[in-house]
């Protein structure tokens, strides 16, 4: 198995892809209700997007279970 | 490396696929009855597919020298059509004497409704009364944690065999339940929707792997077989040895399926030096 620098290393650049993508949907959003003039009507995915990010700006570690916390989270709308 | 990647819906799949499987080290798929995109309103167009599955599509594989075996059942999304579910129940039977027949399934529950906990009930009798295995299906996304929980709730109360069922489709949030209730668990991996290849090496570094199965379930919708092969790649690039692979790619599928008399491939050892 992989050590905790060798984890880092390998997944990093995925991981940096992968929040550049949420960075992305977030800009969409934003250019859409500028263009729309007002924001979506329910907002709700946006809301549980940005509360996912505040569980993982948490800096507890090493036991976090946090993909499992994301995906209960993620449960509470459809 | 020899893979066999035990969920496939080779019917919505081209033969493309199969070639570049074959070419990937696949030996064998598994192909569980599923919904077909639309409820099916007809039992003979159950009775069709589910000759289509056990009569075409071993040969289609044939030709690309991978063997191909099937499971029959009516899908969740349809048991809400009651009479529907009933008649093709009834007609099962003589599918699961087909020669690459290895059991019932995909059975299990969509949005957890009395007709689909009713179907799913009479598709476990059906398996334990004809000694056969059981492919259950779990929600996708929210319905997940709820479907999984109501799954293993209804299998309490009968009188299964763990070792005979394969919970499918599990994720972090659903594993602990399915393998502490001694269940055989499943990940499927989708580039969107269900698990990844990195979270799957994850959860087989996670738990003992020994009823553990991994699988693409790749079907009409965005999914990609190969996600098997990439879960592969990503577990030997974190150091594990090449018989380690073999052991949950290949042999843990022997394993599970070998049960049924019918699957034939034997695990493997891989001899180096």
């Amino acid at each position: 198995m992989l050590t905790p620098q060798q984890t880092l290393d390998t997944y990093y650049l995925e991981a940096r892809r992968d929040l550049l993508e949420v960075a992305a949907l977030l800009d969409r959003y934003d250019e859409s209700v500028n263009r729309a003039g007002t924001p979506a009507g329910d907002e709700s995915r946006l809301v549980i997007l940005r509360e996912a990010m505040q569980m993982l700006a948490n800096p507890d570690h090493p036991q976090a279970s946090r993909t499992k916390q994301l995906l209960e989270h993620f449960a509470k709308i459809s | 490396m020899q893979i066999i990647q035990p969920h496939y819906h080779a019917i919505a799949r081209t033969a493309q696929d199969y070639e570049r499987m074959a070419m990937s080290g696949v030996v064998a798929v598994c192909e569980p009855a599923f919904w077909a995109g639309f409820d099916r309103r007809h039992p003979e167009t159950f009775i069709d597919y589910f000759a289509q599955i056990s009569e075409f599509e071993p040969k289609r594989a044939s030709e690309f020298g991978i063997r191909h075996f099937c499971w029959v059942a009516v899908n969740p999304k349809e048991a809400e059509n009651v009479e529907l579910t009933n008649e093709v129940l009834r007609q099962m039977p003589e599918f699961l004497d087909k020669e690459n027949c290895l059991g019932v399934g995909e059975t299990g529950l969509h949005k957890s409704t009395p007709n689909e906990i009713a179907a799913l009930e009479a598709h476990v009798e059906l398996a334990m009364k004809h000694n056969q295995l059981v492919l259950i299906h779990t929600p996708h996304l929210s319905d997940k944690a709820h479907g999984t929980k109501k799954v293993l709730e209804v299998l309490a109360g009968m009188n299964v065999n763990p070792d005979h069922i394969w919970i499918d489709h599990v994720e972090e949030q659903t594993i602990e339940w399915v393998l502490d209730a001694g269940y055989w668990a499943g990940m499927t991996l989708y580039p969107v929707t269900k698990c990844s290849p990195r979270r799957a090496v994850d959860i087989l570094e996670k738990y003992s792997t020994e009823r553990l199965l991994v699988n693409s379930s790749a079907d009409w919708g965005p999914s990609d077989p190969f996600t098997l092969q990439e879960c592969v790649v990503d577990f030997r690039k974190r150091g594990h040895s090449l018989q380690e692979a073999v052991e949950i790619f290949h042999n843990n599928p022997c394993r599970f399926l070998g049960q049924n008399p019918k699957w034939d491939i034997k695990p493997i050892q891989i001899t180096e030096g």
